[in-house]
């Protein structure tokens, strides 16, 4: 496991790459040290998101590459349209960092979670989506995501890794788990449920299922090939995303399930259609049945139906 | 300058009455204040119009000046070119594009911060409507742009006193318009908007406050050189036959007012 920090990996790439500037609308948790060792390019202009985004474009317009910090409700919600307006239509290269994205908004309450950033970036022609299944995930994409000349939605995610990450390929899924021979279930993970998943899997292999699963780094750009033949190889799938079930995970795998003309039951795992109770991650974890346990018994429970449906 | 604007008013139309209020403004930069040997030149300044839909006075500006090709306007709003109602950042002289209100304040501050940056000195304009400024984001951005010192950063206000459906004192106050400006650290000019001299005279003083940046409260009135239309609330967006065209631009040459009988048009 990476012992290095988020703030010390951008400390890294804004040393070799003078383009690179911090910007932040007051979140500083994971880059306050930036302040006095970036200098003039880290700039904090308080609590403003709006115009946190419409000051990276222009400073995207002049050459710079801004990453930019707030909070994942307020960066994606409040400055929405200058996302879509200022950044995206001029396709800027400007590096959007949600911070406490979906679960990890904990005891915020609903105002904080930001259960439909994915959904809100994936719409908007040419946006990249991040979502990194932990810390280590994050800093494995980062640099490629920094580089890319796209603009980019980060869903900040720093909790520990629960598995050891093959190399990041941008556009490319991670396969976690995977076998050639066929398998009873594979599962699709994106962004803070990711330990728990993994976690999940491990559960229903002892319990003598077959079980795949893809990491999916960035819902966009998509990768379609490896998740079409994912889900070629399995009997069922799986989609589990700290989002609403609505322009997430779910959706993104749907639309290729229907547009490829493939039929494969799927079990959506996230929130449909309301917020999610407040509090510590443990206690959230287990009153919305996103414990490792919790997940492996919704899949289980969701094959044994398949299979007897098929039987019957 | 208003030639070309009032011939872009027909065949699906332009927002001529908010063109026409900021023309004289705008082909003042151009001519005296922006560093600008054309819109490839590296070391120039940089003009962004925040409110956008005055786009026909900068097209008919650059044209003039012989950097936006004549026969590019006579492709107004057809889908083979990019000269629509609102600015198309491809067209040569647009810094940057725009039509949805209250965005280029903060753009304008992060393209002068990079000048910082660079140790250039380079200024940016951002020429703004006044109804513009009943959005949030227009005083937001002025909050961050002031405390970030940024004195190569220039607001101009096109002050016609008018917004799309009235009055702005009317539908939203605006007024003392000097007092809210000094409150951000920014002590506006407020001058004659059609008048060089005066023009010349605010923006020769430019930084007005030195690590600030300035703003500069152009008196304007909508429609200006066209008395069959100024001032008035219902000659925003105008769309008008051939003939009329023909009359307005008589009626610049000091013919008496044009009869017009195309329908006022509200849309918004």
């Amino acid at each position: 496991m990476s012992t290095a920090s988020y703030e010390e990996a951008l400390e890294r790439l804004a040393a070799d790459d003078p383009r690179i500037a911090v910007l932040t609308a007051e979140n500083r948790a994971s880059i306050r040290g930036l302040s006095t060792r970036l200098g003039g390019r880290f700039v904090d202009v308080g609590i403003a998101e709006q115009t946190l985004v419409g000051l990276a474009a222009g400073l995207a317009a002049r050459g710079r590459v801004p990453v930019v910090h707030a909070l994942a409700a307020f960066l994606t919600m409040r400055a929405f349209e200058f996302i879509r307006t200022d950044v995206a239509i001029a396709h800027l290269p400007v590096k959007l960092v949600g911070a406490v994205p979906g679960i990890l908004s904990e005891a915020n309450g609903p105002t904080h979670q930001a259960l439909e950033d994915v959904a809100l970036m994936r719409g908007i022609p040419g946006m990249g989506v991040f979502c990194p299944a932990d810390l280590d995930d994050m800093l494995l994409g980062l640099p490629a995501v920094v580089a890319d000349p796209s603009p980019f939605y980060v869903r900040f995610n720093a909790r520990p890794a629960a598995w050891s990450h093959a190399p990041f390929v941008l556009g490319r899924l991670e396969t976690v788990l995977g076998t050639l021979e066929g398998e009873d279930v594979h599962i699709f993970v994106a962004g803070g449920l990711a330990t728990e998943t993994f976690e999940a899997a491990e559960i229903l292999i002892r319990r003598g299922l077959t079980v795949g699963l893809s990491n999916v780094r960035t819902l966009e750009p998509f990768d379609s090939e490896a998740a079409l033949s994912a889900l070629e190889n399995a009997a069922i799938a799986v989609t589990v995303e700290d989002h609403f079930l609505r322009g997430g995970l779910h959706t993104a795998i749907a639309e290729l399930l229907v547009e490829s003309g493939l039929s494969r039951p799927l079990l959506p795992i996230g929130f449909r259609g309301r917020w999610f109770k407040p509090g510590l991650l443990a206690d959230v974890l287990r009153t919305e049945d996103l414990t490792s346990d919790a997940i492996a018994e919704r899949v289980r429970d969701f094959h044994s139906a398949c299979v007897t449906e098929r039987a019957s | 300058v208003r030639r070309r604007i009032v011939r872009l008013a027909t065949d699906g139309g332009c927002f001529l009455g908010a063109s026409l209020s900021c023309a004289d403004l705008v082909v003042y930069l151009y001519s005296r204040f922006l560093r600008f040997s054309g819109p490839e030149d590296p070391a120039r300044d940089l003009l962004l119009l925040s409110k956008g839909h005055d786009v026909p006075a900068l097209y008919a500006t650059l044209a003039e000046l012989g950097y936006l090709p004549e026969e590019r306007l006579e492709n107004h709003l057809s889908t083979s070119d990019s000269i629509y109602w609102h600015p198309n950042g491809s067209v040569p002289g647009v810094e940057f594009h725009s039509g949805s209100l209250g965005h280029l304040l903060s753009v304008g501050a992060g393209m002068a911060l990079d000048a910082r940056w660079r140790g250039e000195d380079r200024r940016v304009v951002v020429l703004a409507g006044d109804g513009e400024l009943d959005e949030g984001s227009m005083w937001e951005g002025l909050l961050v742009a002031s405390s970030l010192g940024l004195e190569n950063l220039v607001l101009a206000v096109d002050r016609n006193g008018l917004q799309a459906n009235g009055r702005t004192e009317e539908i939203l106050p605006l007024e003392p318009l000097e007092a809210k400006f000094e409150a951000f650290g920014c002590p506006p000019i407020r001058i004659d908007g059609h008048d060089f001299a005066a023009l010349d005279g605010a923006f020769s003083a430019v930084p007005l406050v030195g690590g600030r940046p300035s703003v500069v409260i152009a008196e304007t009135v909508r429609g200006k050189g066209l008395p069959s239309i100024e001032g008035r609330a219902d000659r925003w967006f105008c769309d008008f036959t051939a003939r009329e065209v023909e009359l307005l631009l008589r009626e610049l040459d000091g013919a008496h007012e044009a009869e017009l009988t195309s329908p006022e048009l509200t849309v918004r």
